[in-house]
């Protein structure tokens, strides 16, 4: 097989191209093992036997054969030397890859709250009708599956989804009828009609940022001839924070304690895990700013002294993979990517696939998911910064954020800082979804405040909002003169709009499933926290809250926040503790007459009840 | 110069290198935890062992020793999250004490009482979990597991690796690393560590059931609070002097 062939092209146009699983053709089992074994081993030798390249490598096989079989299995584990448990237990991690065959047309529904107001459940309704298919199942012919999951970072387009790892926008019953006529007949999504696959950037407005288009070179030519003190010094004077969430000094806590870190190699890593539902600014800087990414990628590697960087790509975001890589080897022939850029600089970027896990979001997961393994966060101190991807120091940062080193490579610190507010300079990039009328993507200086958000993107008849996602805040109408600031309302750009008939209730059930999804399972107070969480909010729905249950509530909201592992298990609980805080009355409106029974006794007996016709 | 650090208003001297769940525990000071064992790297999954550390929670076992650290190993908030923590390890598996082996010997259930629960106020989530029975003497109940890794960490020591966690989240499992995904398929023995290492009856030894009877157990000669880290031991069914003691291994 041609390694170079094998090296690029992740999705396949022709899900014909998919052998069947031999359970449904046993007489071809020994010339499809043999596929099997051939594609693998040439994998593992592309890979060179690497097993830090697990990962890469079932996601190969995931979607050349629509699951990793069992021969496959054996295969890595003899030729990377990982015990075949280990595989297993990777494959059972991550979303994407699955040990069962999953069709020749794998149908994934996005199933953020976003997805559910532009009519998702209408969507999932018509693939009952149309294709035969439930979510959670894989149909009788083999011919399809359908999932529901996480956020796929189309929420301005929704709802939406990806068949074999290519989105697919605005969908509805008509179009799932349209689609199922197609994955009936077998045709290649060559022959689908284009346009459901254009995604839209959806830029609404553009500042530093989105306004940027640079030439190979451009921002690391100006510095390349100075020390990289001086850099580091107009990066201190930036005041740059992360664009990921967490707001940390970019600075202090990350270039300055990188580079002061001592090891073997040292590491940039680009975060491009856009899983905090409802953002997808990441993704358009990917699409149409890229170069703007690999820049500040190479001036972190020339001050922390890196010579090889990654970029940690969403498996949702695979469809960018092929322009991405386009991007790297364009900046490679132009000598900015590579051995000596600028005569002194040597550094290189690879792409890394991520294979459906939000939790990899988090930077010790996402580096122990750059390693191949499960991604679960470790235990910090020490940080990456210090001891990272292969115990190395890491300087792990997020898409926006080495954009925005790029403009202040370009215009300097103080044009930087010029705009934002005194703790939060620069420019924000907003992904806004929801009940208004322009969703898309806005890049504002730091400081607006919701009311002017909501203003600009004709959702001013907001009752509340979401921001930085189902880990941020819910914002109640009566506090949208609050601004988006680190000192304020700290987000990494998710921003979901919700109106008067929208129930809270709703939106925070969607959120406690996403997390109960999402949760790695490490930490006990998160992994069962979650689940906990998400049966309360059944509770709060069926209007079967009990006294006691309430009480339990109260005990693990704080303790999830207190005790969890990481931030996903910290943050898990807040949408839950703002329904407490500004909606009491909807909780007490779900609470049960009967004191002390949270079940709806006709409900538990039901089965019973229609088996022997008696009743209670 | 040693250092020195404050657990429960008690200046301690510690070494570079000490968590502070060493550094209570060559006090004798007992902090309650599951997923750890002083013979086995830390890992902070269970967060039994969180303390007060300068108002901040922090793992016990994870958490190195820093001069100056002020650390409150009890108060009436950490009591009530580790009661809350012990019920949601109850209501995440399936555990049904007076029916099982382990009782008695079994840290959980030592754990419940000593923190004075009385029932899970969580949902029961009843799962459907596999057992795996074909090891000749060794069983794996994964209904009674809390997925605290102890397994896993003592079998790689052991230089077998036989276990191993798969899976995400709430369907996370313990997974055995053979090729049927059997215990029967592994090398694993009654005597090995990974096997006698269980605080609860996710793993035990075969045709021993009941040798010792119920009121004779460890934890019912006190409480886990008062017995610190002792663990009982369990012989194989070959042994002719099969007993389980106290085994004052930490």
């Amino acid at each position: 097989m041609d390694h170079v062939q094998l090296a690029k092209g992740l999705l396949l146009a022709d899900p014909w191209t998919i052998p069947p699983d031999p359970q449904q053709a046993p007489d071809q089992a020994a010339e499809y093992n043999q596929q099997v074994t051939r594609f693998c081993t040439d994998l593992c030798n592309l890979h060179n036997q690497n097993p830090n390249q697990l990962l890469q490598i079932l996601i190969r096989i995931q979607y050349r054969f629509g699951w990793v079989p069992y021969a496959a299995q054996s295969i890595l584990s003899n030729d990377l030397k990982i015990a075949i448990g280990e595989i297993r237990a990777v494959i059972a991690f991550y979303s994407f890859l699955s040990s069962e065959f999953q069709g020749r047309y794998r149908i994934l529904l996005s199933s953020n709250i976003t997805d559910y107001m532009l009519g998702l459940d209408n969507v999932i309704t018509a693939c009952q009708t149309h294709l035969k298919l439930s979510p959670g199942t894989v149909r009788e012919d083999f011919k399809c599956s359908l999932e529901l999951t996480s956020c796929t970072g189309l929420c301005d387009q929704g709802p939406a989804g990806l068949i074999n790892g290519y989105p697919i926008k605005h969908l509805d019953e008509h179009r799932i009828c349209e689609l199922a006529q197609l994955v009936d007949a077998g045709t290649p999504f060559n022959q689908w009609p284009e346009e459901w696959f254009e995604i839209d950037c959806g830029i609404k407005q553009s500042g530093t940022l989105l306004n940027t288009h640079i030439q190979p070179g451009n921002a690391i030519s100006k510095w390349l001839d100075k020390e990289p003190e001086t850099f580091l010094e107009e990066m201190k004077q930036s005041g740059l924070r992360g664009r990921g969430g967490a707001g940390f000094n970019t600075y202090e806590k990350l270039w300055a304690a990188c580079r002061n870190a001592s090891g073997d190699q040292h590491y940039v890593v680009c975060n491009a895990d856009e899983g905090e539902p409802g953002t997808f600014k990441d993704r358009v800087l990917l699409q149409n700013h890229f170069q703007q990414v690999i820049e500040g990628m190479t001036l972190a590697a020339w001050v922390v002294g890196a010579k090889q960087g990654f970029v940690y790509l969403r498996a949702e975001y695979a469809f960018l993979l092929d322009q991405l890589n386009q991007q790297l080897e364009r900046y490679r022939q132009k000598g900015w990517l590579g051995k000596a850029i600028g005569g002194c600089l040597d550094f290189d970027i690879q792409i890394h696939m991520g294979a459906g896990a939000y939790v990899c979001g988090e930077e010790s997961a996402l580096i122990e998911s750059l390693e191949g393994k499960r991604g679960i966060p470790r235990v910090r101190p020490p940080f990456p910064v210090e001891c990272g991807y292969l115990q190395q120091p890491t300087l792990v940062n997020n898409v926006e954020t080495f954009a925005c080193v790029t403009a202040i490579a370009m215009a300097g610190a103080e044009q930087f800082a010029q705009c934002g507010t005194v703790k939060s300079s620069g420019s924000k990039i907003h992904s806004i979804s929801g009940d208004c009328s322009r969703p898309g993507v806005y890049e504002w200086p730091w400081g607006i405040s919701i009311r002017e958000v909501l203003h600009q993107c004709g959702g001013e008849n907001a009752a509340a909002v979401q921001i930085g996602g189902p880990a941020g805040i819910l914002l109640p109408k009566s506090q949208f003169d609050r601004t988006l600031a680190f000192e304020d309302l700290p987000t990494g750009g998710s921003l979901m709009v919700f109106g008067n008939h929208r129930s809270p209730i709703d939106i925070v059930s969607n959120f406690a499933q996403f997390f109960a999804h999402e949760s790695c399972g490490f930490c006990a107070p998160c992994r069962v926290g979650c689940r906990q969480m998400q049966h309360f909010c059944q509770q709060l729905q069926d209007r079967q809250i009990g006294s006691s249950d309430l009480e339990s509530m109260k005990t693990l909201i704080p303790l999830m926040t207190q005790l969890s592992h990481c931030g996903l298990g910290k943050t898990a609980p807040l949408a839950i503790q703002a329904l407490f805080e500004h909606w009491p009355e909807l909780i007490k409106e779900a609470e049960t007459t009967t004191d002390g029974l949270s079940f709806d006794l006709q409900k538990a007996v039901a089965d019973t009840i229609a088996a022997t016709e008696l009743q209670p | 110069m040693s250092q020195v650090l404050t657990i429960d208003g008690k200046d301690l001297a510690f070494d570079s290198g000490d968590t502070l769940f060493d550094v209570a525990q060559a006090q004798g000071i007992y902090i309650p935890h599951l997923c750890h064992h002083p013979d086995y790297p830390p890992q902070g999954n269970c967060k039994l062992c969180t303390v007060d550390v300068d108002g901040q929670s922090k793992c016990a076992c994870t958490t190195q020793a820093e001069t100056g650290m002020s650390v409150q190993t009890d108060s009436t908030t950490l009591t009530e999250y580790r009661r809350a923590l012990t019920e949601l390890l109850f209501s995440e598996g399936n555990h049904h004490c007076p029916g099982c082996e382990r009782s008695g010997n079994c840290q959980l259930q030592a754990t419940a009482y000593a923190q004075g629960m009385t029932y899970s106020s969580f949902k029961l989530l009843n799962p459907q979990r596999q057992i795996d029975a074909s090891h000749p003497s060794v069983l794996l109940d994964r209904d009674r597991c809390i997925l605290c890794g102890l397994c896993v960490r003592a079998s790689a020591q052991e230089g077998k690796h036989i276990f191993t966690i798969a899976g995400r989240g709430s369907d996370s499992t313990l997974a055995v690393n053979s090729d049927s995904g059997l215990l029967a398929d592994t090398n694993l023995s009654a005597e090995d560590r990974a096997t006698q290492v269980c605080p609860v009856g996710a793993l035990m030894v075969k045709q021993q059931g009941f040798r010792i009877p119920i009121g004779q157990r460890i934890y019912d000669q006190g409480t886990i609070d008062d017995l610190g880290n002792r663990r009982p031991q369990y012989h194989s069914p070959k042994s002719k002097t099969a007993r389980i003691a106290g085994d004052s291994d930490d």
